[in-house]
């Protein structure tokens, strides 16, 4: 038994969940809140603590504090289960994205497989089960069909996100996702090449493929978060809320923030994907201009600084992409049903196979 | 009678919706930075800011019994107001003033005077319809209370309310 | 592979295969199986076999069963909750059963390689993925293809029956 692999993954998982991915989850709804209000001209909640910060704390009182109402007519078990299962695949995924380059020598991933994005699909698959769980053990209506619609839109979804990064994984030629954030700092981000030989052409011509994956991915998220303006699941105006209809007090916090946790995972690996994961190239004048890479692997305290500036780095693009997420919420309306599933199957869908094609016949005669 | 709705054709531009959705992210993203730097005009932070400073004249807010200057109360029960009000809101007992007392003219007091602020609709009927001028809305809006019972003011809640109305109705004076 | 981790997973797919059969709510025999499908994809992983177990994941418990249970919750199966145990059909599936293990123990019995402990692996983490890549597309990349050309028949027939008749 290696006990050093074990406490640190321990340690690891604690760190994350507790220390970071809980409190983003509900720093995420603060977020939403206030930027919503920002942008409807609004101030948003700001009355508890300074500028409002504690709000998240308010909130959990209030949520716990509020009754647990089961339905006289639902199928209790699973009216159960539904929320934890949809909390659940959103925290695990995590597992997989490296967060950070090493601390302390440890690397900062929890578990680096040699199948890591397939196992974010596989886990992100597993997503729908809560919800339509939820929409069927209610036992009413709207969360029925609340439940149908967003399984639905997760399998049409779930295609378009797979086929979207296979150009990617073409050119780094593993699944692993350590893989793809070295070859970013070697290579360059996947969407913007300025790192290594940036003046050479070919890997612009590259680039190409790999926006078009980036937009594909990015719907695709949003699509599969149930994030406006795909949230048909939960379209208030049509269905009351969707699948969550039934639920209250905590059972209903675990649904909400399950869509958060959702959204910081997906956030996370559309950052390791494409935006170079937890590298941030310094520019650096010591014999000549070049850029200097930051991690955690100089000796000494140097080194647990680099380490933790990486981890902040890569949280701070999750950060970024949230606010995109957010932004994109109080911009767009929601799509028509009809329109949603048209747009994945023949949109999307062949553009994502489309890219693939033209990243491997781009790759086909790129001098190496 | 069914009616079509032409739709625009829309050139491929238009169709690609790309354009649209940056136009839209952008003005969001303009109402957000307007807010950050300061430049929106936001509703008021209510306990903070107050704007009782703004109030106008016509403003309508509790109504309340004022006395005269002479320092008597002006209601004379004459239950006008009781029955003008729209939601019911006013209850007044009457009670008489003794002989001996200095407005014996006057006749009658209200003995219990209250209103109901959970009931009232701020309307001014009571106002308009007093004979005595004795029933004015002043300005005060924040009307709270843990209980049913604290919402009813009484007599002297009222008149700490209205405090003092000189002249107009000067009819009782000893002179006349 | 650890027995610490073999046993827990194994008798979670064993249980939960129970309960697919032994379920009268067909829901919950839909989700039994998933919960089987994930403990046998914890085996295969403990076996260093990652792409199989997440295929396996990824494939029959996020997409497959989802569609099942979708079918099953659109169908609305309440009659068979109430329905009588056939006893003819259960002792029949049990011999099946039955014969099904006989015929496999028999087997492993007789196959030599059965008794004696497995060669170590010649590099203790190898790249499953790499290597199932490298035989599907290139030893069996002919099998492979027709399979392809295949599910696209069988695609092209489902979008012709599918498709709403034309009044
Ligand atoms: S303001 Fe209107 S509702 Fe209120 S006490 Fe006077 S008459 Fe009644
Ligand atoms: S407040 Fe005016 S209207 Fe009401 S009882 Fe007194 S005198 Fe009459």
């Amino acid at each position: 038994m290696d006990y050093f692999l074990i406490t640190t993954s321990l340690l690891k998982i604690a760190a994350i969940l507790f220390l970071v991915i809980l409190p983003m989850v509900s720093y995420s709804v603060y977020a939403e809140r206030r930027v919503s209000a920002f942008i409807q001209d609004r101030r948003g909640p700001n009355r508890v603590g300074p500028a409002g910060l504690f709000q998240p704390i308010a909130d959990m009182f209030k949520l716990l504090l509020k009754e647990d109402f089961t339905p006289a007519n639902v199928n209790t078990f699973y009216y159960w289960l539904a929320p934890c299962l949809a909390m659940m695949p959103a925290i695990i995924t995590i597992a997989v994205v490296p967060f950070g380059s090493t601390l302390f020598g440890v690397p900062m991933v929890i578990a680096d497989i040699n199948v890591g994005i397939l196992y974010v699909f596989a886990i992100a698959s597993l997503g729908v089960y809560g919800i339509v769980l939820a929409g069927w053990a209610s036992n009413s209506k709207y969360p029925f069909l609340g439940g149908v619609r967003s399984s639905s839109q997760m399998i049409s979804y779930e295609l378009s996100l797979g086929l979207a990064v296979i150009p990617i994984f073409l050119l780094v030629g593993n699944l692993r996702l350590t893989s793809v954030v070295r070859y970013q700092i070697e290579h360059g981000w996947m969407i913007a090449p300025f790192v290594g030989d940036w003046l050479n052409p070919w890997k612009w011509l590259l680039a190409f493929p790999m926006i078009i994956s980036f937009v594909v991915f990015a719907i695709a998220i949003f699509a599969e978060t149930n994030r406006l303006p795909f949230d048909l699941p939960e379209a208030e105006q049509e269905l009351a809320g969707g699948y969550h209809t039934e639920y209250s007090s905590m059972k209903f916090a675990l649904f909400f923030l399950g869509e958060y946790a959702a959204m910081i995972t997906g956030s996370a690996v559309i950052v390791t994907l494409f935006f170079g994961g937890w590298h941030l190239p310094l520019p650096s004048w010591h014999g000549g201009f070049h850029w200097a890479l930051v991690d955690g692997s100089a000796p000494g305290w140097r080194g647990v600084v680099g380490g933790l500036f990486n981890i902040a780095t890569f949280f701070a693009k999750v950060a970024v992409l949230l606010f995109f997420f957010i932004w994109v919420r109080f911009t767009l309306p929601r799509f028509r049903y009809d329109q949603l599933m048209r747009l994945g199957w023949l949109f999307f869908f062949e553009i994502a196979l489309v890219n693939i094609f033209i990243a491997a016949i781009i790759l086909a005669y790129v001098p190496s | 009678m069914a009616v079509t709705v032409s739709r625009p054709r829309l050139n491929w531009r238009e169709r690609m919706y790309l354009p649209a959705i940056v136009a839209g992210l952008a003005i969001t993203l303009k109402h957000f930075k307007n807010m950050l730097l300061g430049r929106t005009k936001v509703t008021m932070q209510y306990p903070e800011e107050k704007w009782d400073s703004h109030l106008p004249d016509h403003y309508r807010g509790a109504p309340a019994l004022v006395r005269d200057s002479d320092g008597r109360v002006r209601c004379v029960a004459c239950q006008l107001c009781e029955f003008i009000c729209p939601p019911r809101a006013i209850k007044i007992i009457p009670g008489e003033i003794p002989s001996t007392d200095q407005f014996a003219k006057v006749e009658k007091y209200p003995e219990e005077f209250d209103i109901d602020m959970i009931r009232c609709i701020f309307c001014g009927m009571c106002e308009e319809v007093c004979p005595e001028q004795a029933i004015y809305l002043r300005k005060d809006y924040a009307i709270t209370g843990f209980t049913r019972a604290d919402m009813v003011h009484h007599k002297e809640k009222l008149l700490e309310i209205g405090g003092v109305m000189h002249g107009v109705v000067l009819k009782w004076n000893e002179k006349k | 592979m650890s027995p610490l981790l073999f046993w827990p997973f194994a008798l979670l797919m064993l249980m939960f295969g129970v309960a697919v059969v032994i379920n009268r709510n067909p829901v919950a025999s839909a989700l039994s199986l998933v919960v089987s499908f994930l403990g046998l994809a914890a085996l295969f992983m403990s076996l260093d076999a990652y792409f199989i177990g997440i295929i396996q994941v990824l494939v029959y418990a996020g997409a497959v069963m989802v569609l099942f249970l979708f079918i099953i919750m659109l169908l609305d199966l309440r009659a068979e909750e109430g329905r009588q145990v056939n006893w003819l059909a259960l002792i029949g599936g049990i011999a099946v059963a039955l014969a099904l293990l006989a015929q496999i123990l028999y087997v492993i019995h007789n196959l030599k390689s059965a008794h004696q402990a497995f060669p170590p692996l010649a590099r203790s983490t190898f790249d499953d993925v790499r290597n199932v890549g490298l035989l599907l597309f290139g030893s069996y990349n002919l099998p492979f293809q027709i399979i392809g050309v295949l599910v696209l028949v069988a695609t092209i027939g489902v979008v012709l029956l599918s498709r709403r008749e034309p009044r």
